[in-house]
């Protein structure tokens, strides 16, 4: 299992394009992948689970994946996180 | 959970049997206390002075006797229980029958940041709901990811890894009549230990699905409002997964399958998917099978017994008529 945490730096938080986005990225990897906001765990492949998960503006997240590739898909969705959904 | 306070409890969205109905009437700063256990307390034994193992933490609540007895003591002026009283550290008091207590009683609780609020509902009355309110509050939570809808009555949560068709399934449930109560983020709690409650994590979202190749659907709008639900209890669980020609799937449905979720054994069925099988129709017969076996009929069980009826007759008919016996 790899975990890491992130910060939300873009100020729209994570909106419906940016979890399309994340959800695009995370659907290519084999590995489950979660999205935790304290102690609240949903999914990473499904769109709703991350827009419920109501991650605005300067929350911390904790992206966990396991599986054959999940340093990869972790590395590839903190990216995601660091680049600000490529928005702002 | 995150803190639950006072205000938070004024805030509840209660609709007609379950609403409180309270009023914040003083001690506004008090509203910010936290209540920390689903409890409330009679104070009587304290106002009358006796304070051993008085439940100060709890919500207190004053009734008819309660509020004559502060009278009593107001009009002797004998407030110095009352001042012992909110010497403890009380989240809040609540005053039934839309009582109004005395201005000096007021003015001690103001004193102690306590919350005072009023309600016009019975005491008794009003302690069940207060009781289940915080229960339901108070209950453990756990979030997780499936379908919850309503088919036949029976709440069903529809579960398996993502791509199996768990939408596609619900949206065909829908069509045919069935409810919504949400998609994808689930949030479970357990309700007086045996009951488990189902709702969408998140209102702003609930009662929408993403439909692969259409994108997020507003199933309320769509279908109407006969088609969503807001909460359901969850009485049956059905497992999609996809079809594996190595594992034994059950042919005769005796067997009683449960998961347990937050202490609470749920009926389970799996159900495999392949092309060419209606999983809606397989999902609403198993909700129909639910409601016979809740009524006491296990179709299973029942054919069974029917087969070793028949076996038994068939025997004694052997025993009893011999084929070479001609009448």
């Amino acid at each position: 299992m790899t975990t890491k945490e992130v910060i939300i730096k873009n100020r729209a938080g994570i909106h419906a394009r940016p979890a399309a986005l994340l959800v695009q990225i995370a659907n290519s990897f084999d590995s489950e992948i979660f999205l935790e906001k304290e102690n609240n765990r949903i999914n990473g492949k499904s769109i709703m689970g991350i827009i419920t998960l109501g991650a605005s503006y300067n929350t911390k997240l904790t992206v966990i994946a396991e599986g054959s590739d999940e340093q990869e898909a972790v590395d590839a969705i903190v990216r995601l996180f660091e680049n600000r959904f490529e928005e702002d | 959970m995150e803190r639950f306070t006072v205000l938070d409890l004024l805030d509840l969205d209660l609709k007609e049997h379950d609403a409180l109905n309270l009023k914040c009437i003083g001690g506004r700063p008090g509203l910010a206390n936290t209540i920390t256990i689903p409890e409330i307390n009679r104070p009587g034994l304290a106002l009358s002075g006796f304070f051993e193992n008085f439940a100060h933490h709890r919500i207190q609540v004053f009734g008819r006797g309660e509020m004559a007895y502060i009278e009593k003591l107001d009009r002797e002026n004998k407030l110095d229980t009352i001042h012992r009283m909110f010497s403890f550290k009380i989240p809040a008091i609540i005053f039934t029958y839309n009582l109004t207590p005395p201005q000096s009683f007021v003015e001690i609780v103001e004193s102690s940041d306590c919350a005072i609020l009023r309600t016009d509902i019975p005491s008794s009355e009003f302690s069940l709901r207060l009781i289940r309110e915080l229960g339901t509050v108070f209950a453990p939570r756990k979030t997780i990811h499936g379908v919850l809808v309503e088919v036949f009555g029976i709440g069903i949560l529809i579960m398996g890894s993502s791509g199996v068709g768990k939408s596609e399934s619900a949206l065909e449930l829908i069509e045919r009549g069935h409810r919504l109560i949400a998609d994808d983020s689930i949030e479970l709690h357990c309700v007086s230990g045996n009951i488990l409650m189902g709702e969408g994590s998140n209102a702003v979202a609930a009662h929408h699905m993403e439909i692969r190749g259409l994108g997020i659907i507003n199933v309320k709008q769509l279908f109407g409002v006969g088609a969503i639900r807001d909460s359901k209890q969850v009485q049956l669980i059905v497992n999609l997964e996809e079809w594996d020609n190595n594992k034994v799937y059950d042919r005769l449905g005796s067997g009683d399958n449960t998961t347990e979720i937050l202490g609470v054994q749920v009926p389970t069925v799996l159900i495999p998917v392949k092309p060419g099988r209606n999983i809606p129709v397989i999902i609403e017969t198993a909700a129909m099978n639910e409601r016979l076996k809740k009524m006491g009929y296990y179709s299973a069980k029942e054919f069974n017994q029917n087969i070793l009826r028949w076996l038994e007759s068939e025997n004694a008919r052997n025993v009893y008529f011999h084929k070479k016996d001609v009448f």
